[in-house]
């Protein structure tokens, strides 16, 4: 079944901080490989100018995606979530994430679409530190998938419906 | 920020340095612990099979991650990185062998901006397949 479409535009409250620790981070880069030392060295990062250590690039989505967690399972929405896969991920940053940050997350639903059966839903995530400033923008792409068919299929789906819509724009 | 490669030195179709990131169930795994990711189509072959993968798959996020790399390595400063956007298209296969999968990364400048940006497109290869669509990051260069 279709998505309402009247979600377009919701906002959900922004969610109680997160505190981005150092050792939160350090687990991050090594499990990516990154040796990078302005994720682990404290005086590294200084040295280019950042207060503590930065978080890898993508280090923020499992905050921005545990704060999609509101839109997935808001039971008016009802979204299946056992046929989501993700589409596309992006990332707009006013600054890196850094150690010491308590950030908040506010999701909004910025489109629904149906294609062939499966629901598209774009949520957007704005990303705040304790002072109120903007930190980055997550945009999640998730695609539902029609019932009946397999991940792997929904996945193949996802890449044909974002091309034309790619092409569209 | 303070990245190491100057704006002026970059020409569009600069390449960045390419680089192969080799994947393994051991380091799915530990990335599942490290993002709170814990789905079962990153590490349960059983379950991924009956979900219709051919295998259990890395998460999207783990190449996402790997990909961008390429970029933080030639910039210097992660804090470089202004936009970074990709499209899933292609999932990373991850057998349970001791070789895994490997990820390939190569990228170039595709257009200078305004403010010493540059635009980088990005292009991710597993087993001779496109796994990254439309990646795409913006950089600020000193």
């Amino acid at each position: 079944m279709a998505l309402d479409q009247s979600f377009v535009g919701r906002s959900y409250p922004p969610t109680d901080p997160y505190e981005v620790g150092r050792e939160k981070i350090r687990e991050f880069a090594v499990a990516v490989g990154d040796a990078n030392p302005a994720y682990t060295d404290p005086e590294a990062a200084k040295a280019l100018g950042h207060p503590d250590v930065v978080a890898p690039p993508t280090f923020v989505f499992s905050i921005t995606y545990r704060a999609a967690g509101l839109v997935i399972s808001d039971p008016q929405l009802g979204l299946d979530y056992s046929r989501v896969v993700h589409g596309d991920q992006k990332f707009a940053y006013t600054r890196p994430v850094h150690a010491g940050d308590r950030l908040t997350v506010t999701s909004t639903i910025e489109n629904i679409k149906s294609m062939a059966g499966n629901d598209i839903l774009d949520i957007r995530g704005e990303v705040h530190d304790a002072a109120g400033e903007h930190v980055v923008t997550a945009w999640t792409k998730l695609v539902a998938r029609a019932a009946g068919t397999t991940t792997a299929k929904a996945a193949d789906a996802t890449a044909k419906t974002s091309d034309n819509a790619a092409e569209g724009a | 920020m303070a990245a190491k490669i100057a704006y002026d030195d970059i020409e569009i179709g600069t390449e960045l340095p390419a680089k192969a990131f080799p994947v393994t169930r051991a380091t799915l795994v530990q990335y599942a612990g490290a993002s709170g990711d814990f789905n079962p189509i990153h590490w349960n072959e059983k379950f991924a099979l009956e979900v219709g993968l051919p295998d259990v798959i890395a998460h999207g996020m783990f190449t996402m991650a790997e990909a961008i790399r390429v970029v933080t390595d030639w910039a210097g400063d992660p804090g470089a990185v202004v936009e970074y956007g990709v499209r899933f298209t292609k999932p990373v296969v991850v057998p349970n062998d001791d070789k895994g999968a490997t990820i390939e990364v190569s990228a170039k400048v595709a257009a200078k901006l305004d403010d010493k940006q540059v635009r980088v497109d990005l292009l991710a290869k597993s087993n001779d397949q496109k796994v990254l669509g439309m990646s795409r990051a913006v950089v600020r260069l000193t």
